[in-house]
This record gives structure tokens, sequence and C-alpha cells, in this order.
């Protein structure tokens, strides 16, 4: 289970989170939406430590990630897996050395068990045999693939995606839903994926909550999100230019 | 008149407080990457592919410009020494200027802008695409896994590069010497192994790893806080280059001070 109690952060003298809760339960696929820049990504860096807030807490399994030390913290990190806005592959390692970097850096596995397990990363995500290429030799949603690949290579408990449809093709997107929902079914593991593509969150969510002006301010299941009665939950969702959003 | 004089003052302090809280982060950054060389060790794939970019890759850049150096010094001291009929000092001046001086001086002034710059365009890059986000979040601590193999491999091939420039750069000066000053190449040779002591070599080689330090240091502290995308990654390439010059000479400065009155 994952908690985040009473976060506060503000970047550059802007608040961005104010007094934020949320909790999501283990095994539970949670979709963030919200608009561009209001947050979703500083909740999510946050969550993984790469933050530090200026108040609050985010609780994974019982510790506290914000007041851990760093041993515990990289303890902690190597249960989450994360897929990257710009998948943030290592331009200057293969594929394969991309996928296998957590066994390779933080586990006892020899060569031969690393290369199986990167092989068999890489078939989750529908990818086969491009384990010499480099990134720079993939198309957006390959890459996407491969930073998939890399966040579930060392079977993490938690994987949070930052905007996984972003850049994409809609067909490539909907594959990548897809895939969301597959590896959550088959690795039974917690997800936290933020977006502002409604029908990405639809497909993958098992529960959708708005963030806006620093809070979550509804959550629910996709039903009951397009049935809210809020004002700014329906103007995000149904993406109408005139409502109570502005700016 | 005192508002602006105020208001100079201030920024002024500004400035010097800045100055001083930068060079408290270099520090830093020093520190935890020679804490990461003692506590962990490295892999040797990095080291060996960081020492070749550093080194072997500079080796046909620091040749031509030592070579050079060699050429003008003779060139330079034969038009005063010729006067006073003292050309046997040239092979002198050459070996001394080269080995204390422009060896050290100038191998890391080349390697600054060669492989600082380009370590400082890498890591810029890797921060402004989350590359080194990913890292963390992947439990790897960037000075570790980034900083300390190209520390590593500066502060080995800057002294070894050194020695090489020293080397081609009196070489430089013997075949001016030898073959248009009408100077012996015994002779040119016995004066260069005259006038040298190891403490000549052996102070231009502490100054070399100094000058490694900083490159290192200075280099990969701007690339790590780059921000900003394209633009930002240029900025601190650029910073990266001018910084490590003006620390370079200035610690040049001081070392030289401090071996002439120690």
């Amino acid at each position: 289970m994952i908690e985040i109690i009473n976060l506060c952060k503000s970047l550059d003298e802007q608040r961005v989170l104010k007094n934020l809760n949320l909790t999501i339960e283990k095994g539970e696929t949670c979709v963030i939406i919200g608009r561009s820049g209001c947050g979703k990504t500083v909740l999510l860096k946050t969550i993984v430590g790469l933050l530090k807030p200026d108040s609050g807490q985010v609780i994974i399994e019982n510790h506290d990630i914000t007041r851990v030390d760093e041993r515990e913290l990289n303890r902690l990190r190597l249960r989450i897996g994360l897929l990257f806005q710009s998948s943030a592959l290592f331009d200057s390692l293969s594929v394969g050395e991309n996928v296998g970097f957590v066994l390779r850096e933080h586990s006892d596995l020899d060569e031969a068990a690393v290369a199986k397990r990167v092989k068999e990363s890489l078939e989750l995500v529908g990818l086969e045999g491009v384990e010499e290429q480099l990134p720079a030799e993939l198309s957006g949603g390959m890459k996407k693939r491969v930073g998939l690949a890399r966040a579930i290579c060392a079977r993490p408990d938690i994987i949070l995606y930052d905007e996984p449809t972003t850049g994409v093709d809609p067909i490539m997107a909907d594959a990548i839903n897809t895939l969301i929902r597959r590896l959550h079914d088959k690795l039974e593991v917690t997800s936290i994926a933020v977006t502002h593509d409604m029908v990405s969150a639809y497909k993958i969510a098992d529960r959708i909550s708005m963030l806006y002006d620093g809070r979550i301010i509804e959550s629910g299941t996709s039903e009951e999100i397009k049935n809210s009665k809020d004002p700014i939950v329906q103007q995000f969702i149904t993406g109408a230019a005139q409502g109570p959003i502005t700016g | 008149m005192v508002y602006r004089m105020r208001d100079c003052f201030s920024r002024l302090g500004r400035k010097v407080l800045d100055s001083i809280y930068y060079a408290g982060e270099l520090s830093l950054l020093g520190a935890r990457a020679i804490f990461g060389l003692c506590a962990h060790p490295l892999k040797r794939k990095q080291v060996i592919a960081q020492m070749n970019k550093v080194g072997i890759d500079s080796l046909f850049i620091v040749s031509l410009c030592a070579l050079f150096i060699g050429i003008v010094l003779v060139l330079q001291s034969a038009y005063q020494m010729q006067k006073l009929g003292a050309e046997r000092f040239i092979a002198h001046l050459v070996a001394l200027s080269m080995c204390r001086e422009l060896g050290p001086v100038f191998t890391a002034l080349i390697i600054a802008g060669r492989a600082g710059a380009s370590i400082s365009a890498e890591l810029g890059t890797m921060k402004v695409t989350e590359q080194i986000d990913a890292l963390e979040t992947m439990a790897t601590n960037p000075v570790k896994y980034l900083v300390c193999p190209r520390f590593l491999a500066l502060v080995t091939m800057l002294p070894l590069l050194t020695v090489y420039a020293n080397f081609i750069g009196i070489f430089g000066g013997y075949m001016v010497a030898v073959w248009k000053l009408g100077i012996t190449s015994t002779m040119y040779i016995s004066s260069t192994f005259e006038a040298l002591a190891l403490k000549d070599i052996f102070t231009g080689l502490f100054k070399s790893v100094i000058f490694a330090v900083i490159i290192c240091v200075v280099s990969c502290f701007q690339g790590l806080r780059a921000e900003g995308g394209a633009e930002g990654v240029g900025k601190a390439t650029t910073l990266a280059v001018v910084v490590s010059f003006v620390l370079i000479i200035a610690a040049d400065c001081l070392f030289t001070a401090l071996f002439y009155f120690v």
C-alpha cells in the first residue's frame, strides 16, 4: 500500500502540491489525471524520492520515503519501477544493457541469468531480438516499451508511469495501455500512472483521481468519474474549453 | 549616490557569496568522488572506456600542440640567446619550460577543452533527458556511476599525457635547434639532461594531477546541474571550459609560487 499524507511541495516559490492526500491499495492501478503542469510528475518524483517534499509523508510498506536514509531509500527504490515520460533510456548503452541495468548493478545474478531475464522482459512488452540495438535506433513507441521492460526487469512491487502514452500515435498508445493492463494482471503490481489522456485513463485504471490546484479533488472508478457532478472534473474529462478551469 | 554605492557593494557581496558557495559545491563533489573511489570498486570496463576517451583520443592533438610549443620556444629563445652567444642554454630553457610549466599547463588546457567539454555535454544531456533521474530511481548513485570513473581516468591519464607532451615538446625543440640553428645533437641532448632535475619533472606532474581534479570536478559539476534543454547543455559546457581554464591558470600560479618559495 502507498499512503500519501498532507504532501506539500513548492518549486520556484510556486506551491505545486498543497496538503495532498491519497491512498493506493496493494495491487490497485490508480491513474492520476490533471492538466499539464498541475504537478503530476512532481508527485511521482516525490513518491520515488527524487524530490524532497516541503512537508508531509509518503509511506510505502510502512516506511516514510521522505525520511529514510540513503541506503533504505535505495532498498525501497529497487522495489519500484518507473517509466519516464521521455523513456530516459541511457543512450550510451544498448537496449539489453538498459533493460538489465538494475540486475547487473544490484543483483548477484550471473550474466546468463540477466540475459534470460532481459529477454523475458522484452518479450513481455512485445519486443524480441532488439538487445543489441541502441536507443537512438528505436522509434518513440519502441523506446516506451524498452523503458517499460527496464522498469519491470527487476520484478518490482510498484510501477509508476509518467505519461505512458504521450508522444506516440493512437494505435501505439492503445498497445501500451493494453500492455500496462496485461502487466498489472500478470505481475500483480501496484501501479500509479499520471496522464491527461482520458482514453488511457479509462482503459488502465481501477481508480481515477483528479489532481487540481495541488490537491486530489475527486477519486473514483472510471464510471464514477464519468458521472461526477464536479464541474472541474466534467470540464477536464470532456475536454471543454469553457468552464471553471481557466488559463 | 549613496544608494548607488550601496547597490554596487550589495551586488559585489552577492557575487563573493555565490563564488564561495560554488567553490563549496565543487569541493563537496570532489570529496564525494574521492570517497566513492575509496568505498566502492569501479567497473573496469567503464574506467578503461573513459581512459580511452581522455587519453588515447587526445594523443594526436596533444602531440601537435606540444610539437609546435617546442618549436616556438626554441625560435623565440634563439632570438635572444644568439645575441648573448648562449645557444647551449636553449636546450635548458626548452626542457625546464616544458617540464615545469608549459607541458602540464598546455596539456591541461587542451584536455579541459576537449575531454572536459565532452564530459560536461554528456552529463548535461543525461541530466536534461532525465537519465540521471533514471539512474537514481534504479538505486544507483550518479557520482559513483558517472563521476568516479571519469575522475580516475583523468587523474591517471593527464599526468601520462603531460609526460608525453614534455617529450614531444623537447623533441620539437631538438629538431629546430639541430637542423636549423646548427646546435649539435649531442650537445642539445646532454644540455637537456643537465638542466633537468627529478624535482622539475615531479612538480610538473604534481600540478597535472591537480589540474586533472579541477577539470573533472568542474566538468561533472556543470553537467550534473544543467537544466533547460539544449541551451542549458550549451551553457553548462561553455561554463565548464571557462571555469576550468581560469582555475587551471590560478592553480598553476599558486603552485608555481609555492614551489619557488618552498
